[in-house]
């Protein structure tokens, strides 16, 4: 028996431009035990399909079972009482700001009315297991994205949920912190055997950690499959253009910055006092959408005032170099062009 | 002039301002707190949205709200000797004070706890939080250091109606501001007291500001 099983739900909303159906006819099984990614564009429904899942948002139709229960058979109190097994994290970390990050880790047991003492022995525990012991009495306004992220994972945890809801955890976070944040939450799986769902809409985070993913679109669900499988033979536009996204980025960032600066022209630049005030070149790379290369650079005090030199390599067979040097002298700055040595 | 009959006048009266100040914001929000909980749970937005009941408590606190503080204090005389057996000294005055003071303070206390991040109590929920448990562990929490700010607003308020209350015998330093300083034309008793009205607000502002920040973990 599948641990989640979505039975054909529906949901819309009223806005004041009309009815938005965020979610129609959606069936999805998740196994116990395995990451499920669920990746759409923004607006694709895929929050809402989350709350379902806990009856944050109760489906206009359809079903929601858990471990084959249906949720819409329980009283106001049996689903609390099963929303203390369904972990949940957001994507604003939602923790509490005038309590400290021991204090927010035992919220979820002061609710299930545990004592003070043991709550306090199971929230310490848990910030061990995430790396934050040491900032246990800390306030959540004075760590980093990173961190409140952790500190909301360990109070997901609080409770022994048999599963985990991650609604775009990542998606605030910077690429090295959501790289760490995934292996925590990979880790995790793999020792309480939680089953975790992941709500993004950065296909590298499906790729990374995901087991089965499915493709939200328009409310709808476009595709659903093996990770493996969907990546090498996406069906639906949708899911190519999310895989082309992925990929993009990737090359984008690593490998075509790389190929493209060697043995380009190179120019040696000077700025006066103002323009080192200046984000110049990494506005002049914005500009071109081309990148540069620093080979050197420094900063003297020539007669009291400060120059700054520069040594750039423009990429090769550069097309705006022409251009990107015009920008530059536009921008108050001298250029010496083809040099031939860097010193 | 100044005699000492004065001066221990005008103590009795600094202890009767503060009397009347302080019961009234107590009990102002021991019915105000309450009130401004129900409005921030049934307004449409809320956790509980109830159109009825959210009608009923700001068409309230709107009329109470748009009366003026002297006519209220002379149009619930009845109800007043009815509490407190005689309409004038400050024991009296507390009465339509309290009265003025609960919708004001309500609706201070709506807005705090409509501050609170919708995502956090989305969290709490998330979590198997019902709604009592909602609006003491996570709003009334989260919403703590505007509520203390709201609190020194409502004293500085209250402070300021119980001067306006001793115009109809209610006692107080606004009381000997007007019988002396009004009717006998002795200013300086009338400055002194104005200038120990602006002394207390200016405690109750410093110390009720000292408290919202030292309590406030957000920075």
């Amino acid at each position: 028996m599948s641990e989640i099983v979505l039975d054909n739900i529906s949901k819309s909303f009223t806005s004041k431009d009309g009815q938005v159906d965020a979610l129609k006819n959606v069936s999805l099984q998740i196994e116990k035990g395995e990451i499920y990614g669920v990746i759409g564009m923004s607006g694709a429904g895929k929050s809402t399909l989350v709350r379902c899942i806990n009856f944050l948002e109760k489906p206009d139709e359809g079903k929601v079972l858990i471990e084959g229960k249906s949720l819409d058979d329980f009283s106001k109190k049996e689903l609390q009482k099963q929303r203390e097994s369904i972990g949940m994290i957001f994507q604003h970390f939602n923790l509490l700001m005038q309590k400290t990050v021991l204090e927010n880790v035992c919220f979820p047991l002061y609710i299930q009315k545990v004592g003070k003492k043991q709550a306090r022995a199971k929230a310490e525990e848990l910030l061990e297991l995430v790396g934050l012991s040491d900032k246990k009495k800390a306030y959540p306004a004075q760590l980093s994205g990173g961190q409140k992220q952790r500190v909301a994972i360990a109070r997901a945890l609080a409770s022994d949920p048999k599963i985990l809801l991650c609604d775009e955890a990542t998606s605030a976070l910077d690429p090295q912190t959501t790289l760490s944040i995934l292996e925590l939450l990979e880790d995790i799986n793999k020792k309480f055997g939680i089953t975790i769902v992941i709500i993004t809409h950065q296909m590298s985070v499906v790729r990374k950690i995901c087991n089965r993913v499915a493709i939200m679109e328009n409310g709808n669900l476009a595709e659903t499959g093996a990770v493996s499988e969907v990546f090498s033979h996406p069906k639906t536009d949708v899911a190519k253009r999310l895989i082309r996204q992925d990929v993009d980025n990737e090359t984008d960032e690593e490998t075509l910055a790389r190929e493209q600066i060697k043995n380009g022209e190179i120019i040696r630049i000077t700025f006066s006092e103002n323009s080192a005030f200046e984000p110049v070149i990494a506005n002049l790379v914005l500009t071109f959408k081309e990148p540069v290369n620093i080979l050197r650079a420094s900063t003297k005090n020539v007669g009291g005032v400060a120059k700054g030199d520069m040594i750039l390599e423009f990429a090769k067979d550069s097309k705006n170099s022409e251009a990107m040097k015009k920008y530059l002298l536009e921008h108050d700055i001298e250029i010496e062009e083809n040099v031939k040595e860097v010193i | 002039m100044w005699t000492p009959e004065i001066t221990q006048m005008i103590i009795k009266g600094v202890g009767e301002t503060l009397y009347m100040t302080l019961l009234s914001t107590a009990l102002g929000y021991l019915f105000g707190l309450p009130m401004g909980v129900l409005l921030a749970v049934t307004d449409k937005d809320g956790l509980s949205p109830n159109a009825v009941i959210y009608k009923i408590f700001d068409f309230i606190a709107n009329i109470v709200r748009s009366i003026p503080f002297l006519i209220l204090l002379i149009l619930i005389i009845p109800l007043t000797r009815l509490l407190v057996g005689k309409s004038t000294g400050s024991t009296a005055t507390i009465v339509p004070l309290v009265a003025a003071a609960v919708p004001f303070i309500a609706r201070m206390v709506e807005s705090s706890l409509k501050e609170v991040d919708y995502g956090v109590i989305e969290a709490a929920r998330s979590m198997g939080a019902g709604n009592f448990r909602i609006i003491t562990k996570v709003m009334l929490v989260e919403a703590r250091t505007s509520l203390i700010t709201g609190v020194t607003i409502a004293t500085g308020t209250i402070l300021g109606y119980s001067a306006m209350a001793g115009t109809v015998g209610g006692g107080g330093l606004g009381d000997i501001a007007i019988r002396y300083g009004y009717y006998r034309y002795q200013s300086d008793i009338m400055i002194v007291t104005v200038v120990l009205l602006v002394l207390l607000v200016q405690v109750f502002q410093t110390v009720g500001m000292y408290f919202a920040s030292r309590l406030d973990k957000r920075k």
